[in-house]
Formats: C-alpha cells, sequence, structure tokens
C-alpha cells in the first residue's frame, strides 16, 4: 500500500494499492476519526482483496 | 644508484588457467607453482621490470565454492607465505565459480593482509554484484579473448594503486563502478547539464546520464491466498512505525536496519505508544496516530470480525527515506526468511 504508485511500480511491487498521502498513507486528519478509521478499513479490506485476486504481472488496484 | 625494489606480486588462478586440469580437477585443494604460469606470463609481460610474479596460488573452483571459510583460510596462508606487495586474482572473465573465488580471495587478502589487489571480470559474473564494493575489478569480455586486454588493464591500476597515486572514475580506470560518491567540481552547473541532456535525448543523441538507476527485480507474483479467514497476515512498513522511543536507533534516513516490534498487548496505536523513526515527510499527522501509517486498529477489527485468520504478533518497521536498494533487498530477504518460518501466509506492506 503507497501513495507513490510508479516508485512502486519501479520496484517491482506485485500487488498495489493506491494511498491517500505520503505522510498519511492511511489517514486523513481532515477527516472526523469515526470515518478516518472507516477510510482506513475500505483501504485495508481492498488489500485483503488485492491479496486474494490472481495476478500475471504487477497489477494497481485503483 | 640504487635499483628500484621490484614489485612482488602473486596472481591467485584456478585449476583451468593455473594448468592442474579441467572440469575433473575443479575439486583440487590449493596449490602453489613458482613464478607465472597460463595467463601470468602475460602479466608478468605487462609488469616488465616494475615487478615479478614470485609465485602462482591456485586452485580448483569446486573446492573454493564447497568449502569457503576453509579454502579462504589455506588460500590465504598460501599467499601470506609469498610475502608479497600485492595480489592480482584471475582475470574470471564470465566464469561464475571463478568470479566468485577472485572475490572472496582478493577481499580476503585486502581485509587481512592489507595489500593491493586487483582482479578482473566480465560485467555479469555474479562475482561482480558481491564484490564490487569492496574490490577493484576490471570490466573484461566475457571470454579469455579478452586476456590481453584485461591484463594490461589490471597491471594499470595494480601500479597506481601500489603507488598510491589518486584513482579515477570507473570509465577511465576500466573497473566496474563500487557505487562510490565523489565530489567534484563543473564547468556548468547542474541545471545546464540537465538540460543540454534532455535536448539531446529530444533529438536522439547521445548523452551520459549523471545518475544511472539501480537494476531492480521483477519477481514472478505469489499465488493468491485462498483462504483469508484462516490465514496469517503480517504488518510491514517501510514508514518507520516504532515504538516510542525507537529503541533500535533506527535512522531518520539511509537507515542501517530495520526493528522487529511486539504488537501482542496492542489494539490501537497511539503517539503514547509508538511514533515514526521517518525524516523525509511531515512527521506530525504519523506521530499524531501510527495507524495511518501501520494500520493496526482495522486490522484488530478484522480479526475479530473472524475476515483475517490472525495477525502474526510482530511488525517490521524500516525507513525507506534514502535507504539503497541493496540494503533494502537485505531487510527485505531477512524479513521474509522470519515470516515463513513464523508460518506467516500473506503480508500487508505499507510505505510513506
Amino acid at each position: 500500500m503507497c501513495t507513490i504508485v510508479p516508485i512502486s511500480l519501479t520496484v517491482g511491487a506485485n500487488r498495489i494499492v493506491p494511498a491517500v498521502a505520503i505522510p498519511h498513507p492511511l489517514g486523513n486528519p481532515e477527516l472526523p476519526s469515526t470515518e478516518e478509521k472507516a477510510l482506513r478499513k475500505a483501504l485495508v479490506e481492498k488489500a485483503l482483496k488485492a491479496l486474494q485476486t490472481e495476478v500475471n504481472g504487477q497489477t494497481v488496484f485503483n | 644508484m640504487t635499483e628500484k625494489k621490484k614489485l612482488r606480486v602473486v596472481h591467485y588462478l584456478n585449476q583451468f588457467f593455473g594448468q592442474i586440469g579441467g572440469e575433473e580437477m575443479a575439486g583440487a585443494k590449493p596449490l602453489v607453482k613458482p613464478g607465472p604460469v597460463g595467463p601470468g606470463l602475460a602479466l608478468q609481460q605487462a609488469l616488465g621490470d616494475a615487478g615479478e610474479v614470485v609465485a602462482t596460488v591456485a586452485c580448483g573452483d569446486n573446492y573454493v565454492g564447497d568449502n569457503l571459510d576453509q579454502a579462504r583460510l589455506e588460500i590465504l596462508e598460501l599467499i601470506k607465505q609469498q610475502n608479497p606487495d600485492a595480489l592480482v586474482a584471475g582475470p574470471a572473465f564470465n566464469a561464475g565459480r571463478y568470479g566468485m573465488a577472485c572475490g572472496m580471495i582478493g577481499q580476503a587478502v585486502t581485509e587481512e593482509l592489507s595489500l593491493p589487489v586487483v582482479t578482473g571480470m566480465y560485467k555479469e559474473n555474479p562475482g561482480v554484484e558481491i564484490y564490487r564494493k569492496n574490490l577493484y575489478i576490471i570490466g573484461t569480455e566475457d571470454s579469455a579473448r579478452g586476456m590481453k586486454e584485461a591484463i594490461s588493464a589490471m597491471v594499470a591500476l595494480l601500479q597506481k594503486l601500489v603507488r598510491g597515486a589518486q584513482i579515477g572514475a570507473p570509465e577511465q580506470e576500466g573497473y566496474l563502478p563500487r557505487g562510490i560518491r565523489v565530489n567534484v567540481f563543473a564547468e556548468e552547473n547542474g541545471a545546464q547539464r540537465a538540460v543540454q541532456m534532455l535536448i539531446a535525448k529530444l533529438n536522439d543523441k547521445h548523452y551520459t546520464t549523471e545518475l544511472p538507476m539501480p537494476d531492480f527485480d521483477r519477481v514472478t507474483p505469489n499465488a493468491p491466498v485462498t483462504a483469508m479467514s484462516k490465514a496469517k497476515v503480517a504488518l510491514v512498513t517501510s514508514g518507520g512505525i516504532v515504538p516510542k522511543g525507537n529503541p533500535d536507533r533506527i535512522e531518520s534516513s539511509s537507515a542501517s536496519k530495520y526493528g522487529k516490534y511486539s504488537l501482542a498487548d496492542f489494539n490501537d496505536l497511539t503517539p503514547d505508544t509508538h511514533e515514526t523513526a521517518h525524516g523525509g515527510y511531515d512527521p506530525v499527522y504519523a506521530n499524531q496516530d501510527p495507524d495511518r501509517v501501520l494500520p493496526l486498529d482495522v486490522m484488530q477489527e478484522l480479526v475479530k470480525e473472524g475476515i483475517v485468520g490472525s495477525l502474526h504478533p510482530y511488525h517490521y518497521a524500516t525507513v525507506g527515506n534514502g535507504t539503497s536498494v541493496a540494503n533494502a533487498a537485505k531487510y527485505g530477504a531477512a524479513i521474509a526468511t522470519d515470516l515463513r518460518s513464523s508460518g506467516v501466509d500473506a503480508v500487508i506492506l505499507t510505505s510513506t
């Protein structure tokens, strides 16, 4: 899970989930805390889905 | 008139070039032959009056590969007995086992006898990747066709090393880049040079980059996790999340290590328990709530809900900022070994 997807592609990651921002990839300090946590959970669930998906090469899960 | 002392050079060769035998003799133990042998004749010729190949130490490639520590000790002792001023190893061209042997012996002689060492290899020899940082390795052709040029460049560099002369850039001296940065004064500033490079690129003209990109690995994707509700998942981050106080003192830039930290007592990361060691980005948000980088709070919920089987009770952290690809790969390999031995099925790796 990363913010700068081109870097993850360059270094060879195979399952990539784009994140929010460099200083807070899995959060957004502008949101109320319950909403922020919901956002984080949705992103982690997307990562879990990526882990359960067959891929043939580098794949970005938007 | 005082005669200039001749340099005493020992030459390391494998069983083939050392004329012990072919592949059937690859298991041969190290031995000493007086004077130059095989490629040593060209070496002696290139040295001329400046030096003498006093002895050749030859050993089978498999003997070295199968008995690393033992072979290192034995060969080092044979070299030492010759009381040499310098070592030349190979060239090994594209012979992998021979290249590894030249690299290992070269490093041992550099470190333990503090003598100048030069070897030679084809750029794709596996010995290059392992020993280029520690040794001067002249870039050679991929076969003994390139013997003459290789020996000539090796001797030129060796003589500079022996004199203590300043060693120029890899492309000037013919050695493979060692990853060392040297400050130089340029006529034109960086912006001017960058624009010239861009113009050359746009016109399909030749230009030389000042910062070559490293070669990155490509790996075949792993098979997907089939039963997440039974899987053990681990959290790993290059975002620098560490226990409060950064107990291992992971550096904020160019990290020299990674840390492994227990998550067993935590359902949520807070400013009282954790912080980021990472420099290069504004740490305020990660320090306010470290879950923003290492999503422990929601992972624990997902485990409770039965969506994820279990969470590996440790997380692993390093700092990505300025950390070399080679070091990052090393930490990655060590972390992966630990995860495997703990029966982890999948990893969520977060980066800032």
